[in-house]
């Protein structure tokens, strides 16, 4: 067996160790999964299925239903840009041009490189210093091109 | 070496995203250089955001406000004697005393940003528990009956009467009952939940387990929006403060009840805040709508009677306890008791958490607390009660944000959220941007909103294509103007019709309330929609 497979049969059975006791753990599960992997890799669903006598299609439909599931690791960086009516009050849909322009990316893909993933979210609850954008969990308030360009460049990224 | 000085610098999710960490860090850098001792406390926020981040020092005096502190203000501010309350340009003196919180009336939020979140001897101190303590002397039925004469409302965005919903919990003679409080806060323009989560955990972890003694609970689920880690800290500390202090499990305040309470992330889904959306993903499921009935309080998460209620409204509870019901009730207009925690968001001068007694008008928010538009340019347009709440126009800025006045004005107030936008707004690209949130978000159980929102997406697409045509010179091989006015009408009666299928015809609110930004945008301002002359 590869070191990649050990790992996330190693990686699913912690986690499935961790909850597997309590009511409805499926989205527990793939949470401890996707923070130990940075996803939940197709090859962690029959495991899991098995685990919780689920189908694998019950386990893939759920990992496929919400927005923060994914089944490949994103990029170094994850940029969250929110597309929400209080941003855009406050102008988000030019700043969304500006940085889908400045890191070539459309929403949903990774840099060729691996490094930055850009993604839309719908409302961090920051809507009183809208725009707002979270990176690796960090929010970020009133973010204009300017200070995103400075992050960017601090990612060595060129506005 | 005398006694540390106590500073607050905010640890809310949205001072944070303005700095508030790295001023917390040179502050304390810069008093150790100064060799003066400190004590940084991490409270919430007072929710004045734009005079984030506001750090207060603790003084002789009483508290002492500046704001709002950049990284470099710092430096300037210890020479200016911050440490002590003196002047400088950013002293606001005492916080309380600001129009913007002296005229408000907080019950919910009375102890946000005054008091530390991980410290429940700093919660008893302001007032916390009381309501237990009452609780726990009284007979489960009185305590419905006191929440219910309270005429508290869920303030999720349903203001259903929560202690209806608590009575038919508490009639079911059912061993197992469980508390899910709905803590997935998604709607644009919100923000009360999380400040209660992040800057006062204990008032929410009091309140459901005043509602588990209430109705023969013994199990609450906070189920949290993975977008709010800052909460999902708060919570985790303050859950095993409160167990380790006895305020949760086995034997609550030597009272022989039981409680408890587990926090479960949700994973990115708008849905989930529908109430039985969200117990399908408690449960470990696609977050598909149920059809009612069943009600969850009949038959609620695993099958079994379930209170499901927002953040805000659990955090409430405790006062009425502490304070009595008709305390409560004697706040409010009509048939909207109490208070609610309005939200100012979008583009406004003073966006921030304003507390009061039903009836506040939108102007008075807008104007009076928000100062107009932060862009300086006139105000266009309200958004009442999140993405699926209605556009008013400044014509209808007299109408009191209290339920029965909105629905008569075929709006909501749903979660009290206020988004403002200015002349800048293009009500057509909101409509169709409220169609395609829906179809981002939509769970794909009824027909109505998987296809209807879609099916409206492309309307939309076509009308404002249509509109920007009109504007050009007619080509030689277009069709002629009159045919294509036509064509463009129907779109807009097709689009009317469509809104009645997914108002009439969806399971929940998702697809059934989408109607209501997109008919008051068509309605309010026809200007963005027609074709011009």
């Amino acid at each position: 067996m590869n070191n990649e497979a050990e790992k996330i049969r190693r990686s699913v059975a912690n986690a499935v160790q961790k909850f597997a006791g309590e009511p409805g753990p499926l989205l527990e599960i793939l949470h401890a999964v996707q923070n130990e992997l940075g996803c939940v890799p197709a090859e962690a669903v029959p495991q899991i299925a098995d685990a919780l006598n689920l189908s694998r299609a019950e386990v893939h439909g759920v990992i496929s239903f919400y927005h923060h599931f994914r089944e490949s690791a994103p990029g170094h960086y994850v940029v969250q840009l929110c597309r929400a009516e209080a941003c855009q009050a406050m102008n988000s849909r030019a700043l969304e041009e500006f940085v889908r322009g400045t890191l070539r990316l459309n929403f949903g893909e990774t840099t060729p490189d691996g490094r930055i993933t850009l993604e839309p979210v719908y409302c961090l609850g920051n809507c009183a210093c809208a725009p707002s954008m979270m990176v690796n969990g960090e929010l970020h308030g009133r973010v204009t091109p300017e200070s995103f360009g400075a992050i960017a460049r601090e990612w060595g990224v060129v506005p | 070496m005398s006694a540390p000085v106590t500073i607050f610098v905010p640890g809310d999710a949205s001072a944070c995203s303005l700095g508030a960490d790295r001023v917390a860090r040179a502050i304390e850098a810069e008093a150790a250089r100064a060799g003066r001792a400190v004590r940084v406390v991490r409270n919430g926020s007072r929710g004045l955001f734009w005079l984030e981040p506001l750090v207060e020092v603790v003084t002789a005096a009483g508290r002492v406000a500046y704001g709002p502190v950049t990284v470099g203000d710092v430096p300037k501010l210890l020479a200016a004697g911050l440490l002590e309350g003196g002047a400088h340009a950013l002293c606001l003196g005492d916080i309380g005393t600001h129009p913007y919180l002296a005229s408000q009336q907080r019950l919910t939020g009375s102890r946000l940003g005054i008091v530390d979140p991980a410290s429940l001897d700093d919660y008893l101190a302001h007032g916390g528990y009381r309501g237990l303590e009452a609780a726990l002397a009284m007979p489960p039925l009185d305590i419905v009956r006191a929440i219910t004469e309270s005429g508290l409302r869920g303030r999720g965005g349903a203001a259903f009467p929560t202690g209806i919903k608590w009575q038919t919990v508490h009639d079911q003679y059912v061993e197992q009952k469980y508390i899910a409080c709905n803590a997935d806060e998604g709607d644009s323009g919100t923000f009360s939940d999380r400040m209660l989560m992040e800057g006062d955990p204990f008032s929410l972890i009091e309140g459901m387990t005043i509602a588990g003694i209430a109705v023969g609970a013994t199990q609450g689920y906070i189920y949290l929006r993975i977008e709010y880690p800052h909460a999902a800290r708060a919570l985790a500390r303050a859950l095993i403060i409160a167990r380790e202090r006895g305020y949760l499990g086995a034997n609550l305040r030597g009272s022989g009840r039981r409680f408890d309470i587990a926090v479960r992330l949700g994973a990115g889904a708008y849905i989930c805040g529908e109430e039985t959306s969200m117990l399908e993903s408690l449960e470990g499921r696609r977050g598909e709508v149920r059809v009612r009935p069943p009600l969850p309080a009949i038959k609620g998460l695993f099958g079994r009677p379930t209170v499901v209620n927002n953040v805000v409204t659990l955090a409430t509870v405790p006062i009425v306890l502490a304070r009595g019901a008709q305390f409560y009730k004697d706040f409010g207009a009509a048939r909207s008791r109490g208070t609610i925690p309005l939200q100012l968001a979008g583009n406004v001068k003073q966006g921030g958490l304003v507390e009061r007694a039903f009836g506040l008008t939108v102007k008075e928010l807008v104007y009076d607390y928000g100062g107009g538009s932060a862009s300086g340019r006139p105000v266009r347009a309200v958004q009442i009660g999140g993405p699926l709440g209605a556009y008013l126009p400044a014509s209808q800025f007299d109408t009191p944000l209290e339920y029965e006045a909105l629905t008569a004005k075929n709006a909501l107030l749903g979660h009290g959220g206020v988004v403002v936008f200015d002349d800048h707004v293009n009500m057509a690209r909101m409509a169709r941007y409220a169609l395609e949130f829906c179809a981002v978000e939509s769970c794909g159980k009824c027909t109505p909103c998987r296809i209807g929102s879609t099916r409206g997406v492309e309307l939309m697409d076509r009308i404002i294509a249509g509109r920007a045509e009109a504007a050009r010179p007619a080509a030689p091989k277009d069709a002629p103007h009159a045919s294509r006015d036509a064509a463009h009408k129907a779109d807009l009666a097709l689009l009317d019709e469509l809104c009645d299928t997914m108002f009439n015809g969806s399971l929940c609110g998702l697809g059934g309330l989408t109607p209501y930004p997109v008919r008051s945008a068509m309605q309010h301002f026809p200007e963005d929609f027609q074709r011009p002359n």
